[in-house]
């Protein structure tokens, strides 16, 4: 009979692969994920651009271009309750048990879910894009600028990711984990990313102009625009990265507790 | 480590939830190669005890030790010792059967995990059935993947918490079978059901966990002395439903 060699503790990049892998099987044996995750931004997209956009100045001659980030924004939020939805559906099926009681590292667990949420939104977003390439999408931006935007979405969606972690985990259902990503698709509404805040009331102004996806969505604009993002650049930064501290300090803190 | 013949140890085990205490004062012991059965009704207590020692629940008081290895100080040498086997089927269901054995045989780093995925397949009956997603099976095919995962890497001691409930009579008998081999292999099992008949079936020792406390702890025959002596009574013996299904199964059966 056997025990396991003490290599485990060595191998957490291993571990975590195989649980990417894991999970990246059950994205693409399930690719209406990816169809859901597109299809509602992509209809936002065109509503807005075909149907309001006609109504709206936004001091640009091409609201693709204005529109985007948001958009971008919004498929990020939808990703994340799949995220969640998958971790839920482990701790509930008994898997996340075995896992637990196996000699991996308990990071792994988590990283593999984190990781595969950065990849399938990464997915979606590129499915997005080519959308609004086909419906006249345009920027002027160079390799740098287009790395900085990939590098904000990719802080943005693992900070929201922490959040999917901390939803998955605490649920009681599966509709409970996916439901805390609507406030996070509802927020670039009330915010610079369809229309310009000037135009809002006093108090909505306020809000819009000082919550995380405005100057997330200005950074992207303006670096998709080919501009200098000035200083938003540096609070969409910091806003990310405190989410990202905050949630990911978060979830342990609930991944803990429920171990004791 | 310490060399001795017993495989878990438990003393003054004590868990509460929200003050309601679950364990109280839990004491026994599991001897090395045996079939152990914690044998209690639903919310005695079992699967808490399952927990706490496959380190998934730290215990309030007391102490527990598997193979050895602190359940509550060291659970890494405790995971490397044991594979657990929850109530429900631990599988996952998007997976295919053998990709759900290569999955538990990479997480553990075993060598050729293909291979062991396919022995495994073999053993277990579910050679054919290895290549379909795990959504198409049975109960009884499940539960049979899911304790060939468990013994992926063949762990020292194996726990199995409550393994036939809601298991049709074919597939509950199919899972004593297998109960059976790995105590043949020298495999310590530590087995919790409701049913006095498994624990009778399978078991070395059985202890009788009540409202927290264990309320009696021997062989069958110790237990059974515990009670006034069996008298005689000639009945006709008529054969039971479940013999009757079993029969008519086993003649439709081509395996």
């Amino acid at each position: 009979m056997n025990i396991q060699p003490e290599n485990a503790k060595n191998r957490p990049f291993f571990d975590v692969s195989t649980m990417l892998g894991r999970s990246m099987r059950h994205i693409f044996r399930s690719l209406d994920t990816i169809i859901t995750v597109t299809i509602m931004p992509i209809a936002f997209m065109l509503l807005f651009v075909y149907v309001f956009g006609g109504a709206i100045r936004t001091g640009t001659d091409n609201y693709v271009n204005y529109l985007l980030p948001g958009i971008l924004l919004i498929a990020i939020g939808t990703g994340m309750s799949y995220t969640a939805a998958r971790l839920f559906a482990d701790k509930q099926g008994g898997l996340f048990e075995r896992f637990r009681s196996m000699p991996i590292a308990p990071s792994s667990l988590l990283w593999g879910h984190v990781l595969t949420s950065l990849v399938s939104n990464a997915i979606s977003l590129i499915v997005i894009l080519l959308a609004a390439l086909l419906i006249g999408f345009r920027s002027p931006a160079g390799l740098l600028a287009w790395l900085a935007v990939v590098g904000i979405l990719a802080l943005f969606t693992l900070s929201l990711t922490w959040i999917a972690v901390i939803a998955g985990l605490s649920a009681n259902s599966i509709d409970g984990a996916a439901a805390f990503s609507y406030p996070i698709i509802f927020l670039p509404f009330i915010s610079s990313a369809f229309v310009p805040t000037a135009s809002m009331p006093g108090p909505v102004r306020a809000f819009a102009e000082n919550q995380p996806v405005t100057s997330i969505v200005e950074t992207i604009r303006a670096l998709l625009a080919g501009q200098p993002a000035g200083t938003e650049i540096w609070t969409a930064l910091a806003w990310c990265l405190g989410i990202l501290v905050v949630a990911y300090w978060l979830a342990m803190r609930v991944y803990k507790r429920q171990t004791a | 480590m310490p060399k001795n013949e017993t495989a878990i140890t438990v003393k003054g085990l004590r868990k509460s939830y929200r003050n309601v205490p679950v364990l109280q004062e839990v004491d026994f012991e599991v001897e090395k190669g045996t079939v152990f059965a914690l044998l209690g009704a639903n919310g005695a207590g079992k699967t808490t005890i399952v927990k706490i020692l496959a380190t998934l629940l730290k215990p309030d008081g007391g102490s527990a030790f598997v193979n050895g290895f602190d359940a509550a100080l060291q659970p890494d040498g405790v995971r490397r010792s044991i594979s657990l086997t929850g109530q429900f089927a631990a599988v996952d269901e998007v997976l295919t059967g053998r990709e759900n054995l290569i999955l538990i045989a990479k997480l553990r780093h075993l060598d050729n995990p293909r291979a062991i995925a396919d022995d495994l397949l073999n053993a277990f009956g579910l050679t054919e059935a290895g290549g379909r997603r795990v959504s198409t099976y049975s109960g009884g095919m499940r539960r049979r993947l899911d304790i060939a995962m468990s013994l992926t890497g063949s762990p020292a001691i194996v726990f199995l918490d409550e393994p036939t409930t809601g298991l049709d009579p074919e597939a509950r008998l199919e899972v004593w079978k297998l109960v059976k081999q790995l105590a043949e292999s020298g495999t310590t099992v530590f087995l919790t059901t409701q049913y006095l008949e498994e624990a009778e079936q399978l078991a070395d020792r059985i202890a009788i966990l009540h409202q927290g406390r264990i309320i009696a702890d021997g062989t069958l025959t110790q237990l059974k002395s515990l009670f006034p002596p069996a008298k005689v009574e000639y009945i006709e013996k008529q054969p039971t439903l479940e013999d009757i299904f079993l029969s008519v199964i086993a003649q439709k059966e081509e395996r």
